[in-house]
């Protein structure tokens, strides 16, 4: 039986490529590329290489988001995914962490209707947009099944049941074992995405399935911003900090003596 | 509303401990707990809740920073973290008690924990939040000091007590507050290093309270093998008072080694941007910024760092910023209250020639 993961990404707008309007203060997201989030990509290239290991391994590729989220699941796909879902409907706009867990559960429950259960689900530890990294966990706990997060190293034995991860901290990692079923989120220092190929971007069996609210019978009481536990209450830019001053002078070492005068003289040292 | 959630009161930080010890990051939500509980007034409690083994020492910690309750739950099964274990624990025990407000700091261990049991709870959760606010009033003074925000919509006298979380979002372009409205309890992860611990009063008295669990070695189904310390030393930018950082205009690897001796000589701690760090010129645990650490010094030297928004997420409410570039239209000078445009390897080794002169340099300069 084919061992079977999905793959839970995201479309985020790139936030290095986003400016603010100094004169309205709200951010100019015209023109700014999307691409599939940083740590989503590392998910999906470890995916990837367990398909590369063993002849019998599907990866599924599985998003909500607009319509437009396609484009980067045709990217997914060209990295070597097997197929891809959107989950998309109005109905999900604007849902917080604990509506979009809702949903993409949901999705995940219509994939197991049509194909069996899965083995494994890899999400990234965080979306760079909100940066939350709380739907990994949320989808985790709606499915009932057992998570790692900040995954740096994984292994897999060949009975393909028990995982052994290299979990993060701050100050050092822990070595965990699990069993699939369970859910891992990666970081950027598990591995290096792949790029796409060819084959991937021309591969015509492969399907990228877009799933409205009705397709995956989701509670729509469970979904979109009405019913999202968090609302924004307000959202506004930080001030900008004053621009200070340059310290001039007429070598290095005046700029340096002066910078010393100026936070002596305003008791900072 | 009120009277739905009429059962759901005080304020619950989870003190995470590892190894018995616990994180500088409960204190300082114990510390913006207390703070949090006067706004809200009428006898809201700061309650602190303890999970692990044999931390029985912890409470009288917990009341010396300020705490008026601590609900301790201990088991040989939580010696160490595990999502399963301690997530069953602390529903339970929000589920009995009910408290309004659960406040975990944004750890790897928070990050973790919170959104679990958020889940399992069917509440809302705001993820590393830098600020909080309860009234209305607070939030206005907030907002005119530190924002953009018009708050011309906002009523002084507003009587809303619900939670407003503040975090960054969009890698610090924009700063949201959110609320929960309709679940209980408010739940949100606290980015350390930036809420304020109290002073210690030691043998402050409280009220410790056991609580009853059910846990048993089925309900985890992970299993650590091994917790392992990296050998390197911790970098405690957090407390630092000054920070050094260097950034990719350091050329190499060795540049580090002009930034030591800079922050040797002034008593400061070594910091990075990312792109120092990406070059593996430098460890990890020395980023500043949204994906690193968030530090507030008194005095920042950036030297050779441009200023990426991602970077300024992380340093740009420290008291002082210092900017040290060859390049005089690079965006940190944006914030910086003292720029200096010039070579860093000029500029750096004539600030540590004179530092020790400064008094003197001072006392001439103002004959
Ligand atoms: C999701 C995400 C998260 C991120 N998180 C972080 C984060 O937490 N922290 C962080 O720092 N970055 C982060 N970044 C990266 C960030 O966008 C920037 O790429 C990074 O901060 C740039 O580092 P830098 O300023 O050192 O390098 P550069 O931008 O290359 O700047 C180098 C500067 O050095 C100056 N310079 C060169 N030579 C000299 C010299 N001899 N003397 C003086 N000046 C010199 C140059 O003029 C230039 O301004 C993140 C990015 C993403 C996408
Ligand atoms: N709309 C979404 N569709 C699919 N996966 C998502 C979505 N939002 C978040 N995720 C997954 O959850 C991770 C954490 O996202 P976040 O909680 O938004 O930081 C991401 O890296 C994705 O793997």
């Amino acid at each position: 039986m084919a061992f079977k993961i999905i793959v839970c990404a995201k479309q985020v707008p790139d936030t290095n490529e986003i400016r603010i309007n100094p004169e309205t203060g709200t951010l100019i997201r015209d023109g700014v590329p999307s691409i599939l989030n940083n740590d989503d990509a590392n998910a999906l290239e470890e995916a990837l290489r367990i398909k590369d290991k063993y002849d019998d391994v599907v990866v599924t590729v599985v998003s909500m988001g607009p319509p437009q989220a396609t484009d980067m699941l045709f990217e997914c796909v060209a990295m070597g995914a097997d197929d891809a879902i959107l989950i998309s409907d109005r109905a999900v706009g604007g849902s917080d962490t604990w509506a979009t867990s809702n949903a993409v559960v949901a999705g995940i429950k219509r994939y197991v209707k049509d194909n069996g259960e899965y083995d494994l689900i890899f999400a990234g530890r965080q979306a760079i947009d909100g940066d939350t990294a709380q739907v990994g966990p949320q989808i985790a706990e709606k499915l009932d099944i057992p998570q790692v997060t900040y995954v740096e190293e994984f292994k897999m034995d060949d009975d393909r049941k028990n995982i052994t991860v290299k979990r993060k901290m701050e100050d050092g990692y822990e070595l965990i074992k699990i069993q699939t079923p369970c859910m891992l989120t990666a970081i950027k220092e598990l591995n290096e995405p792949r790029y796409m190929n060819m084959k991937g971007i021309f591969a015509e069996d492969k399907d990228i399935k877009t799933w409205n609210a009705d397709d995956i019978d989701v509670d729509r009481t469970t979904v979109g911003l009405k019913a999202s536990p968090t609302n924004v209450f307000r959202s506004f830019t930080p001030k900008p900090k004053g621009k200070g001053i340059i310290v001039e002078g007429d070598c290095n070492k005046d700029q340096a003596t002066n910078l010393l005068i100026a936070l002596k003289g305003k008791h900072i040292i | 509303m009120s009277e739905k959630f009429a059962d759901y009161k005080n304020i619950w930080v989870y003190a995470e401990q590892r190894n018995g010890k616990l994180m500088n990051v409960a204190l300082e939500l114990i510390g913006e707990a207390c703070r949090l509980a006067e706004e809200i007034g009428k006898g809201t409690e700061v309650c602190t809740l303890l999970v692990g083994n044999s931390i029985d020492d912890l409470a009288q910690e917990c009341f010396d920073y300020g705490s008026n309750k601590v609900y301790m739950i201990q088991d040989p099964l939580l010696q160490r973290y595990t999502t399963d274990g301690y997530t069953k624990v602390i529903v339970d025990a929000v589920h009995k008690y009910k408290p309004s407000i659960v406040l975990f700091g944004a750890t790897h261990i928070g990050r973790d924990l919170a959104p679990r049991v958020a889940a399992r709870l069917d509440t809302g959760l705001t993820a590393d939040c830098t600020h909080l606010n309860i009234s209305v009033k607070h939030y206005i003074e907030y907002a005119e000091a530190n924002t953009t925000l018009n708050t011309s919509t906002l009523d002084a006298n507003d009587p809303d007590k619900g939670l407003k979380m503040t975090r960054p979002a969009f890698g610090g372009n924009l700063m949201a507050t959110i609320v929960c409205k309709n679940t209980r309890p408010q739940m949100s992860t606290v980015r350390p290093g930036v809420m304020q611990k109290r002073d210690k009063v030691e043998g402050s008295k409280g009220e410790l309270i056991t609580v009853d669990y059910k846990l048993s070695a089925d309900d985890i189904h992970i299993e650590i093998l091994e917790v392992v310390k990296s050998t390197k030393e911790l970098v405690s930018l957090i407390d630092a008072d000054i920070i050094c950082s260097g950034g990719r205009g350091l050329g190499d690897a060795s540049g580090f080694e002009l930034i030591k001796k800079f922050a040797d000589k002034v008593g400061g701690v070594v910091g990075s941007s990312r792109a120092a760090v990406d070059a593996g010129w430098i460890d990890q645990s020395h980023q500043v910024g949204q994906t690193g650490t968030t530090v507030k010094p008194n005095i920042y030297f950036a030297c050779g760092i441009s200023g990426a928004i991602q970077h300024l997420a992380g340093m740009q409410t420290s008291d002082i910023i210092v900017a040290i570039n060859r390049d005089p239209d690079a965006p940190i000078f944006e914030v910086a209250d003292y720029g200096i445009v010039g070579d860093l390897y000029k500029v750096i080794p004539e600030i540590i020639a004179n530092w020790d002169n400064a008094e003197a340099l001072f006392d001439a300069s103002s004959k």
